[in-house]
């Protein structure tokens, strides 16, 4: 439990360390009619101001799809991504600030998400990053929390996954990997002893673009336990549903 | 039993997306062409008409030579704030053993105005159980199996976003939210499989601060007494988080 504790924590410490951005202020031209600003960053929060073509506003920060502009005035607001994308560096060209789109996928490098599933009839939940080093192939690291009515294990797996058709919204994918896995059963056992034992697995899935940087994915995976008995175990893994983000 | 769960959770998950059409995550969206400002495309006529006028050649150089220094806007320079962090400290009913404090910390990924991640762990510490009590010396748990630590993943999707007014001049940005999600607890000496849910409400005294007021239920199965039960340990707690 501690051990997966101590993992989840330096994601979060990985992620804030991708969340830094460099606050220099940044300016642009208002180019449509007007653009309205909202008391929050939502469509339902109110329009209390607008600012017309020509005007400059700060960018200040941005929030989901909305940006927090500053007018003179020291006024402040929410502007949409729709209205934003419509307005002009100083030098007359417009803001690049359109969202990453399915064509991204294929320049993607990290990737990341969490998956939730089964693993030999126990419950299981993984959390996985991986980087691409092309449009198909990426290397991808994997760690697994498994909670069952007999052991508990937690596992961490490297391996490769090669998506066939990386343009489509929805694509097959294979993967192949080893790792290793560290069981823990139950005190109520008899025959209770910790044990940590190598794994190799091959499986497949798919993945569905659901929009931005986001994707959905289902994954198979069968595992071959080295164990250190007579025989090896072989562990059928699916993971129902799972939720990715690229950058 | 946890299998049959999950599975329901998977599936009443694909129902929800399937019977809403994905509308709030704004699939689609992709497809939409590209709108093209109006004067971007003026200004890039602009010197044309003016070498008219001035009967110049096309590839002499510009009378006018603007010392504009350029600045690219990238999308890496504007601080984006998607990210939470937090902490919460409130109280946590752990069924058959009492009541306590419970405090934990709370990161959270913003995805778009409407839905969120959020990742949990916190920490409660069990009491004694009314057998416990009753029967004098007879002891359930050792000390340390009383420590009580979960972890949870969560999806959460902002209701009901609004505004609160205090007094006449001030307004601050709300949203009630409903998440819910999966996890593990570590407790009576076992981990076990957690589904969680609940609610909050958010308030935002200022753009990058949120105060949070959260009720969550923790459901898993425990056969501590014998025969396998489901217990519900409710919580309900504060919590300060900052956007970064």
């Amino acid at each position: 439990m501690s051990r997966f504790l101590r993992l989840l924590a330096f994601a979060g410490l990985f992620l804030a360390t991708l969340a830094h951005a460099d606050d220099s202020k940044q300016k642009v031209l208002v180019a449509d009619p007007f653009i309205e600003l909202h008391t929050g960053p939502g469509r339902g929060f109110p329009v209390f101001h607008v600012i017309e073509r020509g005007r400059e506003v700060e960018i200040v920060k941005s929030r989901t799809d909305w940006y927090k502009v500053r007018a003179d005035h020291e006024i402040e607001g929410w502007v949409s991504r729709d209205q934003m994308v419509a307005t002009l560096l100083p030098t007359g060209q417009p803001v690049d600030l359109h969202e990453p789109s399915r064509e991204s996928y294929t320049s993607r490098r990290w990737q990341g998400g969490v998956m939730a599933g089964d693993f030999g009839g126990a419950s299981e939940i993984s959390a996985f990053g991986g980087y691409a080093f092309s449009d198909n192939l990426s290397v991808e690291l994997t760690v697994n929390h498994i909670l069952g009515d007999f052991s508990n294990s937690v596992s961490a797996t490297l391996g490769l996954m090669h998506v066939f058709a990386p343009e489509w919204r929805l694509s097959p994918y294979f993967t192949l990997g080893t790792g290793i896995i560290y069981t823990d059963p139950k005190s109520t056992l008899v025959r209770s002893e910790d044990r940590t034992d190598q794994l190799g697995y091959v499986g497949g899935g798919l993945q569905f673009y659901l929009t931005r940087r986001f994707m959905l994915r289902s994954e198979y995976r069968t595992n071959i336990i080295f164990t250190s008995r007579d025989d090896n175990e072989e562990v059928d893994e699916w993971k129902y549903l799972g939720f990715a983000f690229f950058f | 039993m946890e299998v049959s769960r999950l599975r329901l959770l998977f599936l009443s998950t694909v129902a929800a997306t399937a019977l809403q059409g994905c509308g709030m995550l704004g699939l689609g969206k992709d497809a939409a062409p590209e709108a093209v400002p109006a004067s971007a495309t003026a200004a890039s006529e602009t010197p044309t008409v003016d070498t008219a006028t001035t009967g110049e050649p096309a590839d002499k150089k510009p009378i006018i030579d603007p010392k504009v220094t350029r600045r690219e806007i990238a999308r890496s320079q504007i601080d984006t704030e998607d990210f939470e962090l937090g902490a919460y400290y409130g109280i946590m009913a752990i069924e058959d053993f009492e009541s306590h404090a419970v405090y934990g910390a709370r990161i959270a990924y913003h995805l778009t105005e409407d839905f969120f991640l959020e990742g949990t762990v916190g920490v409660s510490r069990a009491g004694r159980s009314s057998y416990e009590k009753l029967s004098g010396s007879a002891e359930l748990l050792t000390d340390d199996e009383r420590d009580y630590t979960y972890y949870a993943l969560s999806a959460g999707w902002n209701v009901l976003p609004g505004e609160v007014f205090v007094g006449k001049n001030r307004a601050y940005n709300t949203a009630f939210y409903v998440v819910a999600g999966i996890g593990s607890t570590s407790f009576a000496g076992d981990d076990r499989f957690t589904v969680s849910g609940g609610f909050g409400y958010r308030v935002l005294p200022t753009d990058w601060l949120a105060v949070h007021f959260d009720v969550r239920d923790h459901v898993y199965d425990i056969d501590l007494l014998g025969d396998k039960k489901i217990v519900n340990n409710l919580e309900a707690h504060l919590g300060l988080s900052v956007f970064f």
